[in-house]
């Protein structure tokens, strides 16, 4: 899926022509999505606050394609997870599923919609009950949903399990049998016992050994291409975002900040909060050693959700921050062909608050550049306090 | 676990070694469930196996009692005034009367015979004793259960009636209780109504008591990531309540009521001692110790044996329900 043909090339043999790329209806449709948690205090338990985790999520997600959503510890893609698929109720906006409004439905209501979309959880410690035998969590799916799959459940789900790459013989063991890439195909079986349509795939590998991280990405890689599988893979570790993704979200503090497809997004990030993201990633390549490669650092901490800054939510921290994003906050529109920035002074694009020119005091002293000259024995050296980035 | 991974047998028993006789390809995969795993565990533990049997033999001679009676000592309710000195009614010989007839001597001023009574008397300590304990669990279990996953308003209340239950004076109610009860209820009489009383209100003293535990159990197990995932699938209140959350309170829980059953043992016997238990002439070790009390200084043998009684099934079961806590934690050493 890491080729670059493969964007074109989504069809596969479990779609119908009608789903196929360009002329299919978006399979997710979310729409202003919020989710604020209330803070409750004293003997009234009244609300005195709320952590702000997701504040106005829009994006489709098309038939067959690989969503990928990064961002910072706590910037809500866990809870945008949850959210499409209504393990927790939105405070505000739409999710629409196949052109179904599914925002509010009831457990009643969305349990025969549960079949089309399921959930590959973080921790493969903690998703496995561990008084359940391998067959009864994955046979699970098909005694909650009352299917009777043809051959009978237990070969069903034996087929499952030789389909993940564990062998059908792990029917009868127990969770505490098996590491955890194996717990994780356990997992990765139970969500597509039913042969789902979406799958959301939360940090399916950071809880993994780096070694068998690569083994579980490719092989949730190989089932999209087997049963047509539409993914939304959250996950803040950008290589591996990199090698799933069709395209990428950005997220910062419960907002979208960019969208675009994967190349482009790599090749010219435009927010300056994706651009910092990637300049942050290691390169991987001993030839490239002793090149140099400079790396923004962002100072300071996120804000806090509870009370987030006004305007632009990267103002705070951001190098290019000018009067209008402490007051006014950025749209999230397309400034290229599928590429959706929220920024007025995007980088590789036009300005779009040209007039708005004097930096804010606090954008100079907001990142540091350190140029790593990584040659093999040497130390990064950084600058002496740089000021700002070169435009 | 050392060789999970692999397609061989977990348990590296020789004796199980039959598999690769049977042809090649069809090696049977086994694993070790939860339970054997616990069980072997225990069976290491050699302090919580001898509680476990002295559980065990207490169990069985409360259980056949008639028949050990029968064959070692008297009937329980029998006098024997010819064991008894004539002046002082305290019993003819030394360590109160002890002999191959009277295994722990006899009664002052009755001559009844204690190793009768205290075997009897095991059957009220120990009846008591469990069903207040399956009160106190399944009561406890439920409302635990109930406070820890729904959470808000529902837990608040449930906690605050423990609260007040753990505060309550239960022996001071007891024994108020035990006075204004009528001889018969709900078609129970004399005893049965006592032993009703005591099981019912030791069990429902003791619930909160199990049901802070099961709630604290509930709120931990309720955020693991396969609640959700059954949520996920579509896996109703019920469903997540009784298929995924109660199997593994089941460990703790029983722990709990292994421990418990010594305390009941010792609450039955202060209530008894007090005279909250059951009517004389049936033996309970409580009461043995209060009729003890009035000769001890001439006859301490008397207060010796239901008091050892009392102490052993106390270690016995304290002891085994240690070890058992010990092989269902799992993360013990194994």
């Amino acid at each position: 899926m890491n080729d670059d043909v493969k964007g074109q090339e989504m069809t596969t043999p479990a779609q119908t022509p009608a789903q196929t790329k360009g002329a299919s209806e978006p399979l997710l449709k979310v729409d202003g999505l919020v989710k604020h948690f209330p803070i409750k205090k004293g003997l009234l338990q009244r609300q005195v606050a709320a952590v702000q985790a997701v504040d106005g999520l829009t994006f489709d997600v098309r038939p067959g394609e690989t969503l990928g959503v990064v961002g910072e510890s706590g910037c809500g893609k866990s809870t945008m997870g949850r959210l499409i698929t209504r393990l927790l109720e939105p405070t505000g906006g739409r999710i629409e599923f196949e052109g179904t409004d599914i925002t509010h439905l009831n457990t009643g209501k969305m349990r025969p919609l549960r079949r089309d979309v399921q959930m590959i959880f973080q921790d493969p410690y903690s998703s496995l009950n561990p008084r359940h035998t391998i067959g009864t969590i994955v046979g699970a799916p098909f005694k909650l949903q009352g299917v009777k799959p043809e051959g009978g459940v237990k070969k069903t789900v034996q087929e499952m399990l030789e389909r993940v790459g564990l062998s059908p013989e792990h029917y009868n063991r127990y969770p505490h049998e098996f590491s955890g890439g194996q717990r994780q195909r356990i997992g990765i079986a139970r969500a597509l016992a039913l042969r789902p349509k979406l799958v959301v795939a939360d940090e399916p590998v950071s809880a993994l050994d780096v070694s068998i991280q690569a083994q579980v990405v490719n092989l949730l890689d190989d089932l999209q291409d087997e049963l047509g599988l539409t993914y939304v893979i959250i996950a803040h570790d950008l290589s591996v975002i990199r090698h799933v993704s069709d395209r990428i979200a950005v997220m910062y503090l419960g907002k979208i900040v960019e969208l675009a497809d994967r190349k482009d997004l790599y090749a010219t990030p435009m927010h300056p909060y994706t651009k910092a993201l990637l300049s942050a990633v290691p390169v991987p390549d001993p030839r490239r050693r002793g090149v140099k490669s400079e790396r923004i650092l962002l100072r300071g901490d996120v804000p806090s959700p509870i009370d987030p800054p006004a305007g632009c939510r990267f103002h705070t921290r951001c190098w290019k921050a000018t009067q209008i994003c402490t007051t006014k906050e950025p749209p999230l529109i397309p400034l290229a062909t599928g590429h959706q920035v929220a920024c007025h002074h995007p980088e590789n694009a036009a300005d779009q608050a040209p007039e708005d020119t004097t930096l804010l005091s606090a954008a100079k002293e907001a990142v540091e550049v350190v140029t790593v000259v990584a040659k093999a024995e040497e130390e990064p050296t950084p600058e002496p306090p740089a000021k700002r980035v070169e435009k | 676990m050392t060789a999970p991974l692999h397609d061989t047998p977990a348990d590296a028993d020789p004796t199980e070694d039959v598999a690769p006789a049977a042809g090649a390809g069809v090696r049977k995969v086994e694993g070790r469930t939860l339970k054997q795993i616990a069980w072997n565990r225990l069976k290491r533990d050699k302090v919580a196996l001898a509680g476990g049997v002295t559980v065990l033999l207490l169990v069985l001679v409360a259980v056949f009692a008639p028949l050990v009676v029968g064959l070692l000592g008297h009937p329980p309710d029998e006098f024997h005034q010819e064991e008894l000195e004539d002046l002082t009614n305290l019993p003819k010989g030394a360590f109160g009367g002890m002999s191959g007839d009277f295994l722990f001597g006899v009664e002052p001023n009755k001559g009844r015979d204690i190793f009768s009574r205290v075997v009897y008397g095991a059957r009220i300590s120990l009846l008591v004793a469990f069903l207040a304990a399956v009160v106190a669990v399944v009561l406890g279990t439920i409302f635990g259960i109930v406070a820890g996953y729904f959470g808000g308003w529902i837990d608040a209340l449930i906690s605050r009636v423990m609260d007040v239950l753990l505060a309550f004076p239960q022996l001071l109610f007891i024994i108020s209780l035990v006075s204004v009860l009528p001889d018969e209820l709900l078609g129970l009489r004399d005893n049965g109504v006592r032993i009703a009383v005591l099981v019912m209100v030791i069990g429902f003293f003791g619930w909160p008591y199990v049901g802070r535990i099961v709630r604290g159990q509930t709120l931990s197990l309720r955020e693991r990531e396969y609640v959700e995932a059954a949520r996920s699938l579509g896996g109703g209140q019920r469903h997540i309540l009784f298929r995924e959350l109660l199997p593994n309170l089941v460990a703790p829980v029983t722990v709990y009521a292994t421990l418990m059953i010594p305390t009941n043992i010792l609450t039955e016997a202060a209530l008894s001692f007090l005279g909250a238990g059951v009517l004389p002439p049936t033996a309970s070790w409580g009461s043995m110790l209060r009729d003890a009390l009035g000769t001890y200084e001439h006859d301490p043998m008397f207060m010796v044996f239901p008091g050892l009684a009392i102490f052993v099934a106390v270690l016995a079961f304290n002891l085994f329900g240690d070890g058992l806590r010990d092989a269902l934690d799992p993360k013990g050493t194994r």
